[in-house]
């Protein structure tokens, strides 16, 4: 899959000196291998787009070059001398800032505050750092006022303060964590425009992103990340769509195989104009339909952050939508998650820390979890200790959880036996509906397998299934049908059978190909 | 992990921090000029007879004033307000058991139930403003601790029935006191009847906390609210149950004082009833990890402190029994640090095991 | 590409129109004019005399303290719940300097006992990670603890012209200066006495602030200015806000943030000791068990009513320290302040009306309706809700105005370093 890998960087850039080369970086965290073997190239004065999936790396990378954290092995280069951060100070004086996804401000103190907090030595903390200010704001249009709050500003607005601050300190070299994840299109122009502003005044920016239509609107290069490592670069001038998705999917895995279908007519799950807003007014979900019958599984495939979660989990009534959602005909909007779980929802979490676990507690007694009121697991007000001991047991052994025994806790636990021990979970007591994200990530191969089979047993058997994943792999190989998320709205409806992972990836990012 | 090891594990933290509480009480004794070695002779004397029925009666107010803490601590909720709960209930209690509406026993089994509902009405207050108006729980409770201290003295004072210089409520007659057990000789006093009420509580505690599914719910809201929400548990129902649970137990804690036959007075005053365990519980709740059997411990030991300190002067030391509650702070302390510390070692220890699990291929695990 | 939502940024929330000085010269003259009529029609002229205003003013000064302390510890993301046991210790540590030294001393030793006790904050919930309520719940026990331990060991056997002890008191210590302003002290007292409207209770304020003031009192009131200073306009207070506000965000900028926290806890430990020192050698001539009597408390109160701003917090320690003075006051002063409160929530109501909050006006106007009707029909206050008021107008504040309250964004989380991003 690294045909381009060879592709010479694009012309404009490449008799440019190097602002950053990295060579063979790797990291490892327990259980883990985030980077291998990574290398990159970017040209001073240029915008860079290092493109992946979520959960390639990307976030990494860019900590390592930030000194968030370090590098288990290999070398990085900043204006051809070479580094090794152990603190973000230290990178902030070798003139490189970060720009992270999840804004790092004060919302109580002022964009002026925000901006000088911890640069007080450069301009003081009074006129001379307004005046500063000021000048940055003016140069390249970002039209802040220093004295206002940051709570009073719009997500785009923060945005500025944070590159603002970024620029305060005199950084050459910006790196942007997904920076276009949290704005609306306008907000995105803007962001370009600023951008662009940014290049033409001689700074080099790293672009992090996995929207094809942006990287291409924006980048002067491209390097593609793929499950830790870096597969290849490409020139956006000359690149398609196609062959950018192509690097970023991949298809490696063995796939699962569908075997005749089981769908029936009888509908199991219906939702109808569910719709979902957070506080802030903004749209997670707008005007969902969806219908999975009895022995079907429903892909949903979408770009981490398009509402999958919040789909699940309005499903399962954490959240609270508008709209109907009926399950075997009855309608359970009203519902708590209490009663949808009693009336047969299986839910196979995102983040199983959060929301799937209790992490100090014994095996045993996550086998409980989410099943409180029902046997084996408690008879009547009281906790059925042999039951649920002993169904754990058999979930232990059905779906080869590797333990030491079901009374050790769920912390110790790799974090593909806790997935497995949560898939047994949620398929026992006969669910007629399974709402599951990502099933087998974090999964070694083998167990994969394994819970493809039981998610296809379950369904020969009628269970009905909502399965959200990254992988297209398993989702293609799983499905009876596909639908595409795009920004909380569906936007694709795809056949499994003659769809490719290149097909979904380009709906995934919005785009029609080329 | 071996039974060894485990065993070492949970005691070593407890260890720690009463090593660490001795040598700093040991610091504060002996720049007050007596010696620290005298101060711990007298402490660790084998208690009097008295001295033992002393321990036993305390220990069942303190035990199940820590129980009250513990059941907000299970769920992450910080009840600060079992003093202000259980001055309240008391007051209640002895306001309805000294009028005698009933005789006898049911006087007595009444004058409890009601406690219990005054203990969780003043509890139900700092609950709903958490719930609805999402107002920390630390801060209400401090707040109503201290209205109760003024309201309860503005009843006394309008309704109480004067008794020497101060106010009382109506003394509770003969025939709903209760006798209690005599284990030693008459002067070495009595073990109280209502101590079997601390049995009772921690019982009930250690059962409805371990083997049903509010309890189990309870706990699990306290591990994770998120894995909680999404296991379907409404945190918000079970915050209010919690809290009024945790306020009916602190509505017991006094009350086998105030039905004993021979305890000092048979009423509510500012002479009889006896302040500051509200706070004492919580720290023994924190002391026992909130643990029933710990909380039997914890308990028993301060109690034991406080009631060989009182002893002290008699034993020749100008030492205040206040040391006492210095002793209480530091060890509070020191626990809860001893317990972050070594709870950061087994993190640490489990993330090396991890790590060297990795190493080796076999186990290697696809990148997520 | 589907051009999905076009929802736009949140409406940021109006920015607070800020009043000019004549604003307030005028804010500050109306309510003068409301409490001298009150004074007038109820013919309680004690409302404001100089002897409640200066008793007014030495009850403010330790809650201010304590509340003050509160502002440095939750600034930088401390809770300290230990104010009160920081306080205590505070009392022990005048009375002891005093004794042996001066009373300046004094001060000193009080501030560097509530220091410790800060210190110890600090390091359990800093360096540790322990539950700050945990840890302020243990440093009360160990400060009321140690301090009557303390008193019993070192003070039960004192008796000499510097002062006479006892197990648990230690009282006739020297006091630090006073100032009297000659001349304009008396004269204003003569105009304050002539019961003028107006005149006589500004002149009665300026009597109170130049008679017999404590030195101690001028430093609190240079503390209250010194921590705006301090806390606003440099950059080492612009760093300790921002550990309360978002410790990774200071953390990504290179920030030490334990450092700041740190000094934070050591200095709001050092606040409340003052304030139990301001307690034992100003309000009183020494040390005596359990004078600190929940003040503590009052202050934590005092700074959330205060908004956890130093404006607010001056305003919230004035009411509680005055509510606390007229304890001390005959009973018909409390019972005329029950028809400026009366005025006070009428007032409140209307411009309440005038924002359109309909619902908040009439619940508010109900209340004064209710104080006015309880001023009519009784003829005098229970002295145990005087005392219960500043936690149950804290109790209130909490519940109606939750959503105007503002405190630090991290205050109260445990912050571990390393965790950016």
């Amino acid at each position: 899959m690294s045909s381009m890998a060879a592709t010479p960087a694009g012309e404009a850039s490449s008799h440019r000196p190097l602002a950053i080369q990295v060579r063979g970086v790797t990291k490892r965290f327990p259980g883990v291998v985030a980077n291998h073997d990574v290398d990159l190239d970017i040209a001073e004065g240029t915008v860079h787009a290092l493109i992946g999936e979520n959960g390639a790396g990307k976030s990494t990378l860019m900590k390592i070059l930030y000194g968030v954290q370090k590098a288990d092995e290999g070398t990085i280069s900043v204006n051809g001398q070479e580094v090794s951060f152990s603190s973000p100070t230290e990178a902030i004086k070798a003139g490189i800032g970060m720009v992270f996804q999840h804004f790092m401000l004060a919302d109580n103190l002022t964009v002026l505050e925000n901006v000088v907090l911890g640069a007080e030595k450069l301009h003081g903390i009074g006129p001379a750092a307004r005046a500063e200010i000021q000048r940055i704001s003016d140069a390249y249009g970002f039209a802040l006022d220093p004295d206002e709050l940051v709570e009073h500003l719009g997500v785009g607005q923060r945005q500025r303060v944070e590159i603002l601050k970024v620029l305060y300190r005199g950084a050459k070299i910006v790196i942007l964590d997904e920076p276009t994840a949290v704005l609306v299109p306008q907000e995105v122009d803007a962001l370009f425009a600023n951008l662009r502003e940014l290049r033409a005044s001689g700074h080099t920016m790293l672009f992090i992103s996995h929207k094809l239509d942006e990287v291409r609107a924006i980048a002067d290069d491209i390097t593609v990340l793929r499950r830790g490592t870096t597969v290849g670069t490409a020139d956006p001038k000359t690149a398609t769509k196609r062959e950018l998705a192509e690097l970023m999917v991949g298809a490696e895995l063995p796939s699962p195989e569908t075997e005749e279908s089981t769908v029936t007519t009888d509908v199991q799950l219906s939702m109808v104009d569910v719709n979902l807003v957070d506080d802030f007014g903004r749209n997670l979900l707008s005007g969902i339909n969806l219908t999975i019958h009895r022995g079907e599984v429903l892909g949903l495939a979408g770009v981490e952050g398009n509402g999958q979660d919040e789909l699940l989990e309005t499903l399962i009534g954490i959240r609270r939508g508008t709209g109907s959602i009926t399950v075997g005909g009855v309608e359970v909007s009203s519902y708590s998650t209490r009663r949808r779980r009693e009336a047969g929802m299986g839910f196979i979490p995102a983040d199983r820390h959060r929301h799937g676990l209790l992490l100090d507690a014994p095996l045993w007694e996550n086998r409980i979890l989410g099943h409180q009121t029902t046997a084996p697991s408690v008879t009547g007000p009281l906790v059925n200790r042999r039951g649920a001991k002993a169904d754990t047991q058999r979930i232990v052994d059905l779906y080869d959880v590797r333990t030491p025994s079901i009374n050790t806790p769920a912390r110790a636990l790799s974090g593909g036996n806790q997935q497995k021990l949560i898939i047994g979970r949620e398929m026992s007591g006969d669910p007629v509906l399974l709402i599951a994200a990502h099933p087998t990530r974090g999964v070694d191969v083998g167990a994969q397998a394994a819970i493809w089979g039981h998610i296809k047993r379950a369904r020969r058997e009628g269970l009905a299934v909502l399965l959200v994943s990254a992988d297209l792999d398993e989702l293609i190989g799983l499905s009876d049908r596909i639908k595409v998320i795009l920004r909380g709205e569906i936007v694709g409806d795809f056949d499994p059978r003659n769809v490719t992972p290149q097909d979904l990836g380009q709906a995934m990012t919005g785009g029609k190909g080329d | 992990m071996p039974v060894v090891k485990r065993l070492l594990a949970a005691v070593i933290a407890p260890v720690m921090a009463l090593v660490a509480a001795v040598l700093i009480t040991s610091v504060v004794i002996s720049v007050s000029g007596t010696s620290p070695v005298d101060f711990w002779q007298a402490m660790l004397e084998k208690p009097s007879n008295r001295s033992l029925v002393n321990i036993v009666n305390q220990s069942s107010m303190i035990f199940m004033s820590a129980v009250a803490a513990a059941i907000g601590f299970r769920m992450n909720l910080f009840n600060i307000g079992v003093e202000g709960q259980y001055r309240v209930a008391s007051y209640v209690a002895a306001v309805f058991a000294g009028a005698a509406f009933v005789s006898g026993w049911l006087n007595v089994v009444l004058s409890l139930l009601l406690a219990m509902l005054a203990g969780a009405a003043w509890a139900a207050i700092p609950a709903i403003l958490r719930v609805t108006r999402g107002v920390s729980e630390v801060i209400s409770t401090i707040m109503l601790n201290s209205i109760a201290v003024f309201g309860v003295g503005w009843l006394l004072s309008n309704y109480g029935e004067k008794a020497g210089d101060g106010r009382r409520t109506t003394p509770i007659s003969d025939d709903s006191l209760l006798a209690g057990w005599q284990p030693f000789e008459r002067t070495d006093g009595k073990i109280w009847s209502l101590t079997v009420l601390a049995v009772l509580v921690g019982v009930t505690y250690w059962f409805v906390v371990n083997r049903t599914r509010f309890g189990f719910d309870l706990r699990a809201t306290g591990q994770s609210e998120t894995a909680a929400v999404a296991s379907g548990i409404s945190v918000k129902r079970m915050i209010v149950i919690s809290m009024m649970l945790s306020g009916a137990t602190a509505g017991l804690i006094w009350l086998p004082s105030l039905f004993a036959e021979t305890a000092s007075g048979h009423y509510f005053s500012s002479s009889t009833f006896q302040v500051q365990l509200g706070f004492t519980g919580i720290a023994v709740a924190l002391l026992g990890r909130n643990k029933a059997v710990g909380m039997v411990f914890g308990a028993l030991l301060f109690a034991y402190l406080s009631v060989q300190a009182s002893a002290l002067e008699f034993a020749g030391l100008d030492v205040s029994k206040n040391v006492v509650m210095v002793i209480q702070g530091v060890v509070v302390l020191t626990i809860v640090i001893s317990y972050e510390v070594v709870g950061r070692w087994r993190t640490a220890a489990e993330q090396r095991a991890v790590t060297a699990a990795l190493q080796s291929p076999s186990k290697q695990e696809v990148p997520a | 590409m589907s051009v999905a939502t076009t929802a736009q940024a949140p409406a940021a929330p109006a920015r607070k129109k800020r009043r000019s000085p004549a604003m307030w010269l005028l804010i500050v003259a109306a309510v003068i004019a409301v409490i001298s009529l009150v004074r007038i029609v109820t013919g309680t002229h004690e409302l404001d005399s100089p002897g409640s205003l200066t008793a007014a003013i030495t009850a403010t000064c330790p809650i201010l303290l304590a509340a003050l302390g509160g502002l440095w510890a939750e600034r930088a993301g401390v809770v300290n719940i230990g104010l009160e046991g920081q306080m205590i210790l505070g009392t022990w540590g005048a009375a002891y300097f005093t004794y042996w030294y001066d009373p300046y001393t004094g001060i000193i030793g009080a501030i560097a006992l509530g220091a410790v006790g800060g210190l110890i904050h600090a390091i359990a919930t800093v360096s540790f990670g322990v539950n700050h309520i945990v840890s302020g719940v243990a440093i009360n026990l160990i400060g009321l603890g140690l301090a009557s331990f303390l008193a019993e060991a070192f003070f039960a056997d004192l008796n000499s012209e510097h002062g006479r002890g006892g197990p648990r008191q230690l009282t006739g210590l020297a006091k630090p200066d006073t100032i009297t302003i000659p001349g304009f002290s008396d004269w204003m007292a003569d105009l304050a006495a002539k019961h003028w409207f107006f005149i006589s209770d500004v002149a009665s304020l300026l009597a109170a602030l130049s008679t017999n003031l404590s030195v101690v009192t001028i430093l609190v009131f240079v503390l209250l200015i010194a921590t705006v200073w301090i806390l606003w306009h440099t950059s080492f207070g612009l760093r300790l806000r921002s550990c309360g506000e978002n410790p990774h965000a200071a953390e990504s900028l290179g920030i030490n943030v334990y450092r700041y926290k740190y000094a934070a806890v050591i200095a709001s430990g050092a606040f409340a000791g003052l304030g139990g020192g301001f307690l034992a050698l100003v309000s009183s001539s020494g040390y005596s068990e359990g004078q600190t009597n929940g003040r503590g408390y009052i202050g934590l109160a005092a700074m959330i009513f205060g908004n956890w701003r130093p404006g607010g917090i001056l305003l919230g320690s004035g009411m509680f320290g005055y509510t606390d003075s007229l304890r001390l006051r005959d009973a018909s002063t409390v019972h005329a302040l029950l028809l400026l409160v009366a005025i006070a929530l009428a007032v409140y109501a209307v411009v309440q009306w005038r924002q359109g909050a309909r619902t908040t006006a009439m619940v508010v106007a109900g209340g004064a309706a209710l104080f006015l009707l309880w001023f009519a029909l009784t003829d005098e206050v229970p002295r145990d809700f005087t005392s219960m008021t500043p936690y149950v107008l804290t109790l209130l504040v909490l519940a109606f105005a939750s959503q105007r309250l503002r405190m630090p964004k991290a205050d109260g989380l445990v912050y571990r370093k390393g965790s950016v991003g």
